[in-house]
């Protein structure tokens, strides 16, 4: 019985298809699009996220203007890239939880975070997070104090928002370049707390 | 518009499914798809606005079932077609960096009651469905932005204050709201009123 060859998937037909005749009109590039994709592979994600945690953290003066004016306060790591956004960075504590979504499209603070993962962008968590985000929470793993606050904030324009999370207990010991690995991107979105065990690879 | 996309407080939705070690892009058309539109945003070929109101006019199936890039893809094709000969780099000004320089005073300030307009577009808006006509307060100004009602649709940046406005969970969802919950939006000056 021979093989069948595998259907081609119609969205990279398309994207062919779109490729070619933007490439014909001058606006795109092969080559250049095979560099922005290695640069969104490779150097783009969380870490820098973590590294503002693990800063506010450590130094209380840092904090205090990070949560003042946060798009300055990243510029000082020499964070904040070419399209720099005007973020704002919720801190979390034991009564009040923020957490953040895009329940319109999927905006998000990828500057600090890097690209979102899909369940932030798909209609499950878009939905339901703004009109029961206990229940959601809870189903990703976090289960909160019935009588702390949340507060859900809906990327609505082009604000970008990064959660703080606490600080986890155990981990007093640690200096800032260690502290940064323990803090996940789910806590910078507020569905999980920052982890106090072994950071990750 | 009320369209598909305007997702937030629906039900039906299931549970959040997330991937473990989720790649970048699971395919090579998506880091493609991706990149292209980022170049022509870039080059300013077209304004984010127009890019979103893009994706939300996609037959609503398209919009459910060919994934988040799928529907970047969908929204580019709509793009290009309109354009059509008019396709072109620098053919929006202004860029991406959406704050702009206030013309007047915000008309609110921290604290004060508001309530969302009952606005119903047909085109592009930011004021989300679940929101319209309810009652919250002024926590922030943020300052004046391009206006995305607007911009979308090629009618000018017409910048407006924007605010980040509480909404108790009680006011959007009634007795179905989890206790001790509410919603902060990000909103223009226009959706607005005085409560």
């Amino acid at each position: 019985m021979s093989e069948h060859a595998q259907d081609p998937d119609p969205m990279a037909l398309r994207t062919e298809a779109l490729e070619a005749l933007l490439s014909e009109k001058g606006l795109v590039d092969a080559e250049a699009i095979d560099a922005v994709i290695a640069r969104y592979e490779e150097d783009i994600g969380p870490m820098n996220g973590a590294r503002v945690v693990a800063r506010a953290w450590t130094d209380a003066d840092f904090k205090r203007r990070l949560l003042e004016d946060a798009t300055s306060a990243i510029a000082e790591l020499d964070m904040g890239g070419a399209q720099t956004e005007h973020l704002v960075v919720l801190e979390n504590g034991p009564r009040i939880h923020n957490v953040v979504v895009c329940t319109l499209c999927s905006c998000y603070p990828w500057a600090v975070l890097g690209l979102p993962p899909s369940w932030y962008k798909d209609p499950a968590y878009r939905s339901r997070v703004v009109r029961e985000p206990r229940s959601v929470l809870r189903e990703m793993g976090l289960e909160l104090p019935a009588d702390s606050e949340i507060r859900v904030w809906d990327s609505s324009a082009e604000v970008r928002y990064m959660v703080l999370p606490e600080r986890p207990a155990g981990t007093e010991g640690l200096a800032e370049n260690e502290l940064s690995l323990i803090v996940t991107r789910d806590s910078m979105i507020g569905v999980a707390k920052a982890a106090s065990e072994t950071p990750k690879p | 518009m009320n369209g598909i996309h305007d997702m937030g407080g629906r039900h039906g939705f299931g549970r959040i499914v997330r991937e473990d070690d989720e790649p970048t892009f699971h395919t090579a058309w998506e880091g493609r798809v991706r990149t292209i539109a980022s170049l022509l945003l870039v080059k300013g070929c077209f304004n984010i606005d127009s890019f979103r109101h893009a994706i939300e006019r996609l037959e609503p199936s398209a919009y459910l079932t060919h994934g988040y890039y799928g529907r970047w893809l969908g929204g580019l094709e709509t793009l290009v077609r309109e354009l059509g000969e008019k396709l072109a780099v620098g053919r929006v000004a202004g860029g991406v960096q959406a704050e702009r320089e206030a013309s007047t005073l915000p008309r609110f300030a921290g604290g004060d009651a508001v309530r969302t307009r009952n606005l119903q577009p047909s085109g592009h808006t930011r004021l989300p469905a679940y929101a319209r006509d309810k009652r919250g307060e002024i926590g922030h100004c943020y300052g004046a932005w391009v206006f995305p009602d607007s911009n979308a649709h090629d009618r000018g940046e017409d910048p407006q204050h924007l605010y980040s406005v509480r909404f108790e969970g009680r006011e959007l969802w009634g007795e179905a709201a989890e206790p001790g919950t509410c919603v902060q939006l990000d909103l223009f000056e226009s959706y607005l009123e005085p409560a």
